[in-house]
Order: C-alpha cells, then structure tokens, then sequence
C-alpha cells in the first residue's frame, strides 16, 4: 500500500495544474472584481473535457474517477477559487445525481450533454426556511397528469441562470416528512422557471448565485428523478459526494495562497533580509505546510474510498471540515505574512482569505460535519 | 497517411538554476517535459489525423523514463508509440542519435516525418536533418506552416528576413518550429487510456538493424570536452554621469556581451 | 596552384547577391586558425552570377574562393547547396568548415555532416585550437544558454561547426589583398532529395509578443507621455528589439497591457533588457529579473531597479535614451 499518486494520477494532476495556470489565472482577479461569471474558462474546461472527468465514457465522459475529478477541482481552485466551486457543482452534485440516480434515458437526455461538455448543472436544494434543516422544503410539487406542477424557490443556488440542468428537490407529500421529498430535473427555459438577482458575495464571486423561482412551472414526469418520496436520501448521499469536492476546493485555495507567500517572502526586503530569513515567517509557513498535507490525504482518501465503492460520508466530512477550517485559517496567514500587500487586491491573498470562507458553510456547514461524523462514532 | 513524429524528453532548462557556490547546474527536481518544438509537430501530425484520418506514431529515443513523453503523446491522441532505450544508444552526439533513430523509423511504414527543430538541452538542431540523410529523403526544415496536397507537402519555411513556399513530394521530413501552432491538451480520459489500455513498445539495440560502429558515444564524432555553468549573476554596476560619458559606457557594456 | 592541406573552410552564405555579414567574422576567425594550423582560409561561395562578391571576401580575407555559380544554386534550397559542399569537402578534405549558424547554415550543416559522415558542433560562441594538444576545441551554449559546453571531434574529418553571428570578429578589409580563385568543378544532379521553391515571400515588420522577444527596451512613468515612448521605440527598433512597459505607464494609456511586464502582466527573460524611467516596485521585478542583461536608466539612485540591473545608468533616461540610439545606429552603420 502505497500513500502516492499513481502515475496517470499524476500525469492528470499535471494537466490540471498547466490548464489553470494557463487558461484560468489570467481571468482570477478580473472575475473576482467584476462579479463576473468565467465563461472563457468554462468554454476551455469543456473543450478539455473537464466537465465529465470521473464518468464513464461510455456516457460521453472521460471515464477516470473521483480521485483524478478532485485533482482538478484542487488544481484549479488553485487560481481561481470561483472556477473550482463552478466544477465541483456542475460534476459532483447535479450531473452526479443523475449518475446515481436516473434511469437510462434521464443519463442520455440529461446525463449525457452535461459530461460531454455541452452543458452546465446545477442543484437546488436550499431554501430561504431550509438551510441547515433541510429536510424543511416548502417548495412543492403536484402531480397532474402526465406532468409535474412546481412552486416554490431555492435560494443561494451555485450556476443559477448560466446552467441549463438543475436538479431541484420539492415536497410532493408534506404530511411524509422527510420521506415526502422528491427529486426533479428542470431545465433553463421551462416556462414558469426564473431567476433572482445574482447574489453580491464575499467571494467566490464570479459564481453565480441565484435564488430560482418557480411559478406553476409544469414539468413531464419523465423528469422524476429516482423514484417519488426518495428525494432526501437522494440529496443527502450526493451531497456526501459533493463535500469531497469542497474540500478540494478549500485545499486547492490554501495551497495557491501558500505558493504566492513562498514566492513574496523570498523577495520582500525589509531589514536588510528578505522576510523569509525571519524565524516568525518560517515557523509560520512550516505550520501552514503541514496543515496543507494533513488535510490532502483526508481529502484523496475520501475520493478512494468512493471509488472503491466503500462508505465514505464520515471520511468525505472530515475532509471538508479539516480542509475547511485549515483554508480559513492558513489564508489568513498568508495575508498576514504579506503584511500590508496582503490587503492588496492585485496580490491575490485577500481574495484567496474571501473565497476560502464559505468552504466553511455551504454543501454542509461545518457544525453538520461534526453532525456526521459524530453520528458514526457513537452509533 | 502514415506519419512518425520524433520526440524528445528534456529537462524544463527554463526552470534550471545554477548554484551560486559550486557554479554548477542544480538539475535536481527540475521537471522533465517534451521538447517544446517537438510538442508542435507532434499537434502538427495529429490535426492531419483529425482531418484526414492520418495514423501517427510517436518514436523517443531516451533512458526508460522517457516513457512518460510517450504516454503524453498518447493522451493528446497519438496511435503508437516506440521507446529506443538501450545502453547501447547512451552518449549520442547528433550522428549517432539520428543514426539510431533512422534505424527504428526504417522499421515502420511513413510518409512524412515531424521532427522539433532543436531540443531545449541540447540546442542543436542537427538530429532532424540528419535523419532525412540517413534515410535518403529531402527534408524542410524551419518549418511554419503545412499542409498535404496529394502527395506532396507544402510548406512555409521561415527565413531571418523572408518565407519560401517550399513543395516536395513524399515521403519527406520537416522540422517544426514552436511557433507552428498551439499544442492542444491531453484529455483526462487520454491519459488514462494511455497508461491502461496502451503499450509503448520498446526496442533496444537488438531489435535495430544499425552498425555498432554508428551509435552511442563511441559512434560519436564529437565528444564534450567539458562543460561549464554560465557564469552566476554577479552584483551590477551603477555610474551617474554626463549623458555623453553615459551612452558610451552603455555602448561599450553591449559589446562586452556580444549584444551589439 | 591547388589548396594546402588541413585547410579552413568557410561557407560564404549570400543572399540575393549581398554577403551575409556572419561569412565575414567566420573568415577573420578562419584566419587565425589556419595561421595555427599552417594552412589556408578558402571561402566556398555557391549561388548564381555571384562572381562580383569574390572581391569582397578576399578584402576580408580570403585567400583562396572556391566559387561554384550555377543557376542551380540561385536560391537556397538544401540539396542542391549540400552537394556543392559535400563534393567539395571530398575533393579538398579541409581540416575545418565554419558555416554561419542562420536559418541556412543550420539548415545546410547537418545534412552535409551527414552526407561526408563528419561530426557537426552547433551554434558556437568561440573557437580555438588548443596550444598543447592541438586539439580544435569549439565551444556553444546548451541547455538553455545555462551551460557552455566544449566539444571536440577527435578522428573525423572535417570538423564542422555552426557558428553564431554576432560573435567572431571580423578583420579590417584590405583592398588590396589578392586570391586564387578556383571555380567548382562537380556536378549538380536533380535526384529524389530535391524540394521546389514555389514562392517567396518577404517579411514585413512583425508584430512580436513580448515574451518572445530576445531584447526588450521597456519605459516606466520616468517617460513621461507619448513622445518618451517613442524614444523607446526608436532604441528597440535599432536594437532589433520590442518596447514593453511597467503598469504605471499601461494605468496612464501609453502602452497597451499587452505590453505590461509584471506580476500582473507578463513575464518576461530576453537576452537583454533595458529599463527606463522604471522605479523597479518588487511588481515589476517579478515580471523581469530573470532576463539574462539588464541595463536600468533613471534618475532616482535609490530606486530598486538597480537592485537587479547589472549595469546602472543614474541619469534622465529621455536625454539618454536617444543619444544612445544614436550611438547604436552608428556603430551598426545603419
């Protein structure tokens, strides 16, 4: 047993990392300042076929695994906070869902143009009342005929308004709890589907994040996603899978800000002596580094396991939560050691502290992290 | 159409440094890559695949590590690919490398060979037309743009002030310029087709028809002598004077350096 | 009279009837190394209706001209070039050819290498032959320009070598020096190894990216408004060079952020690179300090550029900037 990346693994890791330097850097800050959604790096993941890394090509995918899809999601969140969560969403919750969970003819309608690169997903689970708790849906949906009639909104969704797949969960029996959520797929342009304003955030801000309204939105029953009443479970073990990507995320911005603070450190003079001579700055950076690996092994060991096709929701939670907290922390860090061009928009620290934060809350704050792996430990 | 397309692993010089106390190379986790100009005539060779189906082949001669180029070359869409390691072959100056990769490609069917113009390393850009010597077919070197017509090819081939249309009919060998196009990316799902699901085939000096005499380092011309790293940077130096007495300490400088 | 032993070739490289000027330097390095070997410099000049550049290369010191004029060889195209020189080679078995390292010498070289089955040592910086063992010792940049390594070719005949222009120095012309000259006397035969020139095509100025640049003459807010710029732009042109610029100018419109050299625009390594009216903010410097020259003008003795430049010009870059040019057009005779 060996605790290293296999030579194809590599061989990915490298791609990635040469693809984000090259396609995704050059739009990093200009996306992050203007709010703006990265198309130009979205187009070029596509062309690469970074859209369906960890399926089958059977499917149209690229027919690797977990372990090299969180590669990429690391590599690239690297650079561009924004453009990881916009991969991470897009593959390990909404075309993933269908993955797990659709029938033959969902993966070739739905499954199939998301991996092969021509369209983008989303996943609607939060509400205004249900963020945490949510298994509290308000949104609904009714059975008429041979079609669905849906109503309700999702707020805070990820690739709202640029997707054109989104998997949306809704109460189709209020009276069943938990085991009254169903699952849906809808896609942009369905009539009585709308968006809210994109959210102004703290970072990550060239995502896209919406509030989705529907409003009798009618949708044919061939878009149940599993079958009727399973919609919880169906979000929940997704979601577990989504948290490994997260956690790439969170990994992914940690180790880019590191690397700019290695690099600053050696040419910053103050003193006479580049600050990295300093033992304050060392003794930092070696902390900072040794966080950055304990988390990494957390993170790929999540991703075998679900290869595997062993349990792997405690393992995906401890990734996130370690991966998490160590961004915030050692982004902070970063910025610090930059002193005062740490709060320099043009040396990226800052928007590397502000896109780490919400590694911390959404796909599952880190309070339900400790939810689930606490539950595995006293079951 | 059958194409074969040389590659070469080099090290990333750009990423080289020089210890600043012993003046030696530190080569030491620089990473290894595909000859740039390489990488362009390999992209060159898989846009006449897409667009009219040619079969391409990739050959490397190199130590066993030089695997790794292969199986890039196999994830950006290459059909085979052939390692030439051996011993045997170590120490090559330009003859005796193009000597043995000659007698690897003699083993294959082709109508046009792609080489890189120079390596990185070794900066030569001797092996490509050494190689159309040994196999008696014209080679176009300098190559910016091509294109297949029938059964010649046509090519742009840049000189310091001026092009030349240059056609010559198959099979023929170009050398290919960086500038002569923009590599595309390996696909995830290449690469791990071309580690689990393809083979490079290696041949070693048995599996070659190539007189002894003509590889390796005692098949060399040349040999090193020796080898120096470039000087380390030394601190620079500041005048402040006229502006007459200024320019000529610039002119003077330039010449220093062969600049001017 | 027929051509001495152990004799030093040159290929004199013509294009469109005008010597290319590296042929000269080879012939004034040619000089010194046949008088070592007690032997003779013979420039070989292939083309058509080229007998008027006879003259030249012997006032730069050839001493003997092997001219082979020959419709043929109006053009540069490879084989025809490589049987010229490849019989020659046979006939007269020089100790040493010199071919000038340009798109034709590197082009040429190695096929002929090939051909006579020699050893061929690319884009030398120096040569010599060494006191105590005779040997001809040709020394090139490798891996990058971050190595010179010394090659030899200890038993083939002759010993070939590119040789970079720019480098070897070229003698004083003397007018009055006198040559043989021998006209080629093998033939040149069509055969399958022949490529047909369709067109030619001149350049025009080309619009370079900066990171391909080998000089770059870069200005800062120390230039003050268009008309600084264009200084620099008259300095890199006579260099051969691009203008880049720091962000201060990019911000105040004089340059376009295709030019912009930094941490955020682009990094840069030329072989040379002047910085003027640049302060040198540690976001430059990370765009830049890995060029191999670094010349730095400005009036500010403490600003960091001087930190990394390896010559330093405390001065006003916009009275320096054009005399230089000045000086740079003169000494290139332009």
């Amino acid at each position: 047993m060996e605790f290293n990346l296999s030579k194809e693994h590599l061989m990915a890791k490298q791609l990635f990392h040469d693809f984000a330097v090259k396609e995704v850097e050059p739009w990093a800050e200009e996306t992050d300042e203007f709010h703006r959604f990265p198309w130009e790096v979205v187009h070029k993941m596509q062309d690469v076929g970074l859209l369906g890394i960890p399926f089958p090509k059977e499917l149209g995918g690229q027919g690797c695994d977990t372990l090299a899809y969180i590669l990429a999601v690391e590599e690239i969140s690297k650079v561009c906070g924004t453009s990881g969560v916009i991969l991470s969403a897009h593959t390990s919750l909404a075309a993933d869902a269908i993955f797990l969970h659709g029938n033959d003819e969902q993966k070739e309608k739905f499954l199939r143009p998301l991996i092969d690169g021509r369209k983008l997903g989303s996943f609607a689970l939060t509400e205004a009342e249900a963020g945490t708790d949510a298994a509290g849906q308000q949104t609904k949906a009714v059975r008429d005929g041979d079609e669905w009639l849906i109503n309700g909104s999702k707020i805070f969704i990820t690739n709202a308004q640029v997707a054109d797949t989104y998997i949306v969960f809704a109460m189709t029996d209020k009276a069943a709890g938990t085991r009254g959520i169903s699952a849906f797929i809808i896609e942009n342009g369905t009539p009585g589907f709308t968006f809210g304003p994109p959210e102004k955030k703290m970072g990550i801000r060239g995502s896209s994040t919406c509030e989705l309204i529907f409003e009798n939105c009618r949708i044919p029953i061939g878009n149940l996603l599993g079958r009727e009443g399973k919609g919880f479970g169906i979000a929940m073990s997704t979601l577990d899978g989504g948290r490994i990507g997260i956690a790439a995320q969170a990994l992914g911005i940690a180790e880019g800000a590191l690397e700019k603070t290695v690099q600053y450190v050696k040419e910053r003079k103050q003193f006479n002596s580049p600050i990295a001579k300093f033992q304050n700055t060392q003794f930092v950076l070696a902390h900072m580094k040794t966080e950055i690996e304990a988390a990494r092994w957390l993170v790929y060991n999540a991703a075998i396991l679900k290869d595997s096709r062993k349990p792997f929701a405690t393992e995906a939670a401890m990734a996130k939560l370690k991966a998490s907290q160590m961004a915030v922390a050692v982004t902070n860090e970063c910025v610090q050691l930059h002193g005062g061009y740490g709060y320099i928009q043009s040396f990226h620290v800052e928007r590397m502290m502000r896109d780490a934060k919400i590694t911390e809350i959404y796909e599952g704050t880190s309070e339900v992290m400790k939810m689930v792996i606490s539950a595995s430990l006293l079951r | 159409m059958k194409i074969i397309v040389c590659i070469k692993q080099v090290p990333d010089t750009t990423e080289v440094r020089i210890d600043p106390v012993k003046g030696t190379l530190i080569r030491d986790g620089v990473p290894s890559i595909m000859n740039p100009d390489d990488k362009a005539g390999l992209e060159a060779a898989l846009r006449l695949k897409d667009e009219i189906g040619a079969h391409v082949s990739v050959i490397s001669m190199g130590p066993r590590q030089a695997d790794a180029v292969l199986r890039e070359a196999l994830a950006m869409g290459a059909n085979a690919a052939y390692l030439l390691s051996d011993s045997a072959f170590s120490g090559a100056d330009t003859w005796a490398t193009s000597s043995t990769l000659a007698a690897a490609i003699e083993k294959l069917e082709y109508d046009l060979i792609i080489t890189g113009r120079q390596a990185i390393d070794g900066d030569t850009a001797q092996v490509g037309p050494e190689i159309a010597e040994h196999l008696g077919i014209p080679h176009i070197s300098y190559c910016e743009d091509l294109r297949i017509e029938g059964d010649e090819v046509i090519v742009k081939r840049q000189f310091e002030d001026r092009y030349q249309i240059l056609s010559a009919r198959l099979p023929v060998l170009i050398t290919a310029l960086g500038e002569l196009n923009e590599p595309r990316y390996m696909t995830p799902g290449g690469i791990f087709d071309a580690y689990r699901e393809s083979e490079v085939i290696v041949w070693t000096r048995d599996d070659l028809t190539v007189n002894t005499a003509n590889i390796g380092l005692k098949g060399s011309p040349t040999r090193v002598a020796k080898t120096e790293a470039k000087s380390v940077k030394q601190p620079g130096t500041k005048i402040e004077t006229g502006v007459d007495e200024s320019v000529q300490y610039v002119i003077d400088k330039l010449k220093e350096k062969y600049l001017l | 009279m027929t051509i001495n032993e152990k004799a030093v070739f040159v290929f004199a490289e013509q294009v469109d009837n005008r010597i290319t000027p590296v042929t000269f330097e080879l012939i004034g390095k040619a000089r010194e190394l046949a008088a070592q070997l007690d032997s003779q410099v013979v420039a070989l000049l292939p083309g058509y209706q080229v007998g008027s550049l006879v003259s030249e290369l012997v006032a730069y010191g050839a001493e003997v001209v092997l001219l082979a004029d020959h419709v043929e060889l109006e053009h540069y195209r490879t084989e025809p070039y490589t049987q010229v020189l490849s019989q020659t080679i046979e006939k007269f078995q020089p100790e040493i050819v010199l071919i000038g390292a340009t798109t034709i010498g590197r082009d040429l070289a190695p096929r002929v290498a090939g051909r006579v089955h020699t050893g061929l040592t690319a884009d030398c910086t120096a040569l010599e032959i060494e006191e105590e063992t005779s040997r001809f010792l040709m020394t090139r940049p490798a891996f990058g320009g971050n190595l010179m390594a010394t090659i030899v070719c200890p038993e083939h005949r002759p010993a070939m070598a590119t040789v970079r222009p720019g480098v070897m120095i070229k003698r004083i012309p003397d007018d009055n020096a006198a040559a043989q000259i021998i006209p080629f006397e093998g033939t040149i035969t069509e055969n399958e190894m022949y490529t047909t020139i369709q067109e030619v095509l001149k350049k025009g100025v080309s619009k370079q990216d900066i990171q391909d640049a080998r000089i770059i003459v870069a200005g800062g807010r120390g230039m003050r408004n268009a008309e600084g710029f264009a200084m620099l732009k008259d300095l890199a042109d006579v260099l051969g060079g691009v203008v880049a610029s720091s962000r201060a100018a990019v911000d105040a419109g004089l340059q376009d952020k295709s030019r912009q050299v930094g941490q955020t625009g682009k990094t840069v390594r030329p072989i040379l690179y002047i910085a003027c009216g640049i302060s040198g903010a540690i976001q430059h410097l990370a765009g830049m300090e890995e060029s191999d020259f670094i010349i730095a003008i400005n009036s500010d003795t403490t600003a960091p550029i001087f930190n990394v430049a390896d010559v330093g010009i405390v001065g006003d870059a916009l009275k320096i900037v054009p005399k230089l040019t000045e000086a740079i057009r003169s000494e290139r005779g332009l």
